[in-house]
C-alpha cells in the first residue's frame, strides 16, 4: 500500500543533528482499516477502500451502517478508494499505519486549500493593479481592460477575473518525510501542506 | 488534542535547562562551529535582549558591543548547536524587550544587578 489518509495537525520544526532546523507539517496518518476490497472479476477494477477517523454511529445513514456492519469495523468518518495493481493478499479488516512510509522518502500530499472567499484580481491572479499616483483615482486594484470593443463584442472565456478563491483540491508533490512517530501515528513532512489544521489530507508515495 | 500530538513530535527536540535566564541577564552562549571536518566551541558573551516563542521554535537574542560596534545574534533555544548557556549575571530590568539598549549611550546602557538570586547564578547544563 502506498497511500494513507490523515488529518493535518499543524506546523512545527525539527532539528537535525547538525543544527539545521527543518519546517515540518505534522499529519496524523492512519490507522486506515481496509473496509472493502474491489477486484477485477467482481467490480471491473482492482481497488482498496480505506477508512479514516472516528464518527458517532448516530450520524450514519442506513447504507453506511450496513456497509460497516458487514465488515465488523468501527464506523469511520472518511471512506476513500485507492487503486492498486492487485488486491491479492489484502484482507478486509486489516489495517495500514504510518509504517508504510519511511523517513527520507518523497510523498505527495493532497488536501483542500483554505477557502479565502471572494477575492479581487490582485490577490487571486497576482495582477499588478493600477498606478497610485499621476492623477489616478479609483483604480489601484482594478483589473484593467477585459478585452476589445466592437470586435469581438464579447469577453473571452477563461479570462482571469475576481471571484471565489481557495477551497480547491491541491496536490503538493515530492515532499520529504522528515520524521515518523509510529506510536502516535504521526508523520512529519517537510514544508507546508494545503488546507487548514484538522483538515483531511491524502498522503501518497511519490511516483 | 491536535496540539498535544504536535508536542509529542517536539518533545524529542526540547532541551531541559536547569537554570532559566531572562532579558537583562549577561550570558555566555556556547556555539558549535564547524570548519570543514573540525568542530569547535565558540563562546558569545553578551546581554540577553529578548526571548520569544514557545516550544521548539523559541529563540533568544544576545547583544554585545564589540570594538565599538553593537552586535546581535539570535539563537534557537533548542538548537543542537547551542549545547550550553551560562548565566554570568542577573540583570534587573523593567521590560521584556530591551530594544532601548541599541540606541543607549554611556550610562543608559548600564543594567542594575539583581541581588536576590545572585548566589545561584552560576552555571547551567543541558541534559545532553
Amino acid at each position: 500500500m502506498d497511500t494513507l489518509f490523515g488529518r493535518k495537525l499543524g506546523m512545527t520544526r525539527v532539528f537535525l543533528e547538525d543544527g539545521t532546523a527543518i519546517p515540518v507539517t505534522v499529519i496524523q496518518a492512519g490507522p486506515c482499516p481496509v473496509v472493502q476490497v474491489k477486484t477485477r472479476d467482481h467490480d471491473g477494477y482492482d481497488a482498496v477502500q480505506l477508512g479514516f477517523g472516528e464518527t458517532p454511529k448516530r450520524l450514519l445513514n442506513l447504507p453506511a451502517k450496513g456497509h460497516f456492519a458487514k465488515t465488523k469495523i468501527e464506523p469511520r468518518r472518511y471512506l476513500r478508494e485507492v487503486r492498486v495493481e492487485s488486491a491479492d493478499g489484502i484482507e478486509v479488516g486489516s489495517e495500514f499505519r504510518v509504517s508504510v512510509f519511511n523517513v527520507g522518502e518523497k510523498v505527495d500530499v493532497t488536501g483542500v486549500s483554505k477557502g479565502l472567499g471572494f477575492q479581487g484580481v490582485v490577490r487571486r491572479h497576482n495582477f499588478a493593479g493600477g498606478p497610485k499616483t499621476h492623477g489616478q483615482s479609483d483604480r489601484v486594484r482594478a483589473p484593467g481592460s477585459i478585452g476589445s470593443s466592437s470586435y469581438p463584442s464579447r469577453v473571452f472565456k477563461g479570462l482571469r477575473m475576481a471571484g471565489r478563491m481557495g477551497g480547491d483540491s491541491v496536490t503538493l508533490k515530492n515532499l520529504r518525510v522528515v520524521k515518523i512517530d509510529l506510536d502516535n501515528d504521526l508523520i512529519c513532512v517537510r514544508g507546508a501542506v494545503p488546507g487548514k489544521a484538522m483538515s483531511f489530507v491524502k498522503i501518497r508515495k511519490s511516483r | 488534542m491536535s496540539m498535544n500530538l504536535i508536542s509529542k513530535i517536539e518533545a524529542g527536540d526540547l532541551k531541559k535547562r536547569k537554570v532559566e535566564f531572562s532579558p537583562g541577564d549577561t550570558v555566555k552562549v556556547h556555539v558549535k562551529i564547524r570548519e570543514g571536518e573540525k568542530e569547535r566551541i565558540q563562546i558569545f558573551q553578551g546581554t540577553v535582549l529578548k526571548r520569544r516563542g514557545s516550544g521548539v521554535g523559541a529563540t533568544f537574542t544576545v547583544w554585545k558591543v564589540s570594538a565599538g560596534v553593537g552586535v546581535e545574534r539570535v539563537f534557537p533555544l533548542h538548537s543542537p548547536n547551542v549545547p550550553k548557556i551560562e548565566r554570568i549575571r542577573q540583570g534587573k530590568v523593567h521590560r521584556s524587550k530591551l530594544y532601548y539598549l541599541r540606541n543607549a549611550l554611556g550610562k543608559q546602557m548600564r543594567i542594575e544587578e539583581k541581588k536576590s538570586d545572585k548566589a545561584v547564578a552560576v552555571e547551567e547544563e543541558t541534559t545532553e
